[in-house]
């Protein structure tokens, strides 16, 4: 389909202003958490949660709410397992925390195979809850609703607690320290990703909703040595990024999903490239000097 | 008067004790050292005055309105990330995170704050650069100031020195003296270097298994003096005893093989 075909109907205008919107607020939404999250080596609580995602539609469609899935019902399912992964994460010991969270992850995606299986589903439908819905009409207006307010209660809680955000991810000793409730604040973090993996996996998929959370973080890593303009860098990469996979995937009849993806991923490329010949003309500078 | 004070106190890891019915006590503006070898729960007695360890048995009491102005915790140099994107006045003005939470602007308190911390311990030049490209010594003073920011009452220090060179270390050994006696800080550190926490501290606390001590650095001395003179006694009866036995062994073998 051409670009000037698109928007020549009013219909589908209407359908991609949904999409974009709820796209964009996922998109900022998982980068600003995805810094914290990354920074504190706690990216596997952002990939576990993507593939409890993909249980919870299981789920949905063994309620019958089959072909579109319902975030009534995902929302519950995904804030339990934050907060069970969350408490995994924290683990010492044999059954530490990057395997137990490994074990929930494939454990999901297995169960919630088998739940497709069992009710008939097709295997599209499972490759959609995967890799992402190819078809951007599914999208609602209850889903634009629901995505808009959960969204802004999710940036609300990143603006108010921006501060200590940054002490507790720094060093989670100090922050405990000075007297923040650390756990309250990674509970928080946790189960928010997961909200927002909800909100943004029916367009991006359950496997590629992860790549949100982590890619724009570290392409904004990168390019930037402070604190607070990796987060506002991480948000305009996501954005851009989320823009351009969206139109290529609508120009070339792709999965949304993989496109943002592969955008993100090319981004990030790039960045480690220029980050690299910084970081040689710094080293060639130095020599010099010497 | 005391801000800190320990009753027999017990802390455990997994059911195994590190420190075992611990008696002491720190006064308003005391520089306390604690000392003792690996695993013998130094930095455990630390994370339990933070709030972070619970104690198994005992008391541990911080002074209620210390604990409300916040406690300066400087960490072990391995905890922070060295390649962590944030600049040196981000991480010293997030000292004040107890006092002001909320929002994405720190107040002007804060900001005066760190700007104190930063003048005091002579980083104000390095405010803009990166913590990852400063040596291990600016990075610590980065750390210290924050600290600073983080409390007016108590420093808790985790082996601030650890990995630096002798020049870095000796500074930073300075910078601590100057908020101690300066400013009034009680300081709690935690230390390898015997020697230089004798110099610095005017208490010690010597954390063993089995047994620890208490006092004064005059007293510490005595203390070791003492231990010496035992330790060296005790080798010398250990000594006759296994030579007795030695010879009645083989006398006793000489004997049957008659």
């Amino acid at each position: 389909m051409q670009l000037s075909e698109m928007f020549s109907s009013t219909f589908l205008i209407t359908i991609m202003i949904r999409a974009m919107i709820v796209g964009i607020l996922v998109s900022i939404c998982s980068s600003v958490l995805g810094v914290s999250l990354v920074l504190q080596r706690h990216s596997m609580i952002g990939d576990g949660l993507s593939h409890v995602g993909f249980f919870a539609i299981a789920v949905s469609a063994c309620a019958g709410v089959s072909g579109t899935y319902s975030m009534e019902i995902s929302i519950p399912i995904v804030i339990l397992a934050a907060v069970l992964i969350f408490r995994l994460s924290k683990r010492q010991g044999k059954l530490n925390g990057d395997s137990a969270c490994a074990i929930v992850s494939t454990g999901s995606v297995a169960v919630g195979t088998i739940m497709y299986n069992l009710t008939g589903g097709r295997s599209g439908d499972i490759c959609s809850s995967l890799f992402g819905s190819s078809s951007i009409i599914s999208i609602s207006t209850k889903d634009v609703i629901i995505s808009v307010v959960l969204s802004l209660a999710v940036l609300i809680w990143f603006i108010l607690s921006y501060k200590m955000i940054f002490a507790t991810t720094f060093d989670e000793s100090f922050s405990k320290a000075a007297g923040i409730k650390t756990n309250l604040f990674g509970l928080m973090l946790a189960v928010l990703t997961g909200l927002t993996i909800v909100v943004g996996m029916k367009m991006m998929g359950s496997i590629m909703i992860s790549a949100l959370i982590i890619f724009p973080a570290l392409s904004a890593m990168q390019i930037t040595a402070s604190f607070k303009w990796t987060v506002i860098i991480s948000a305009i990469i996501s954005t851009v990024c989320f823009v351009t996979g969206f139109f290529l995937a609508c120009i070339f009849s792709l999965q949304t999903g993989a496109a943002v993806v592969v955008v993100e991923l090319t981004f990030f490329c790039i960045t480690a490239l220029f980050a690299f010949i910084r970081k040689k003309a710094a080293i060639k500078k130095q020599l010099k000097k010497a | 008067m005391e801000i800190l004070k320990s009753e027999s106190l017990t802390l455990a890891y997994e059911g195994i004790n590190v420190i075992e019915n611990l008696n002491f006590s720190v006064d308003y503006g005391d520089y306390l050292c604690i000392i003792g070898e690996n695993g013998s729960g130094k930095s455990s007695l630390l994370k339990a005055i933070i709030g972070d360890v619970q104690p198994a048995a005992g008391k541990l009491m911080l002074d209620p309105t210390a604990r409300k102005k916040g406690i300066g915790y400087l960490p072990q140099q391995n905890i922070i990330q060295s390649d962590f994107p944030a600049t040196s006045y981000e991480v010293v003005i997030s000292g004040c995170i107890g006092r002001n939470k909320l929002g994405l602007f720190w107040n002007k308190e804060a900001k005066n704050k760190a700007d104190e911390a930063m003048e005091l311990l002579g980083i104000s030049s390095l405010s803009d650069k990166p913590i990852s490209v400063l040596s291990g010594g600016q990075r610590q003073k980065v750390l210290l100031a924050r600290a600073f920011c983080a409390s007016s009452d108590i420093l808790l220090l985790d082996e601030p020195v650890n990995g630096l060179d002798p020049s870095a270390a000796h500074e930073m050994y300075s910078s601590i003296r100057m908020l101690n006696q300066s400013k009034n800080m009680t300081i709690i550190m935690v230390s390898h270097d015997v020697q230089c926490a004798l110099h610095e501290a005017n208490k010690i606390l010597s954390l063993c298994r089995g047994h620890s001590f208490f006092g004064t650095p005059d007293e510490y001395y005595i203390h070791e003096q003492k231990d010496a003179e035992y330790d060296h006694k005790l080798h010398d009866c250990t000594h006759c005893h296994v030579h007795h036995l030695q010879n009645s062994t083989e006398g006793g073998t000489h004997n049957a093989a008659v």
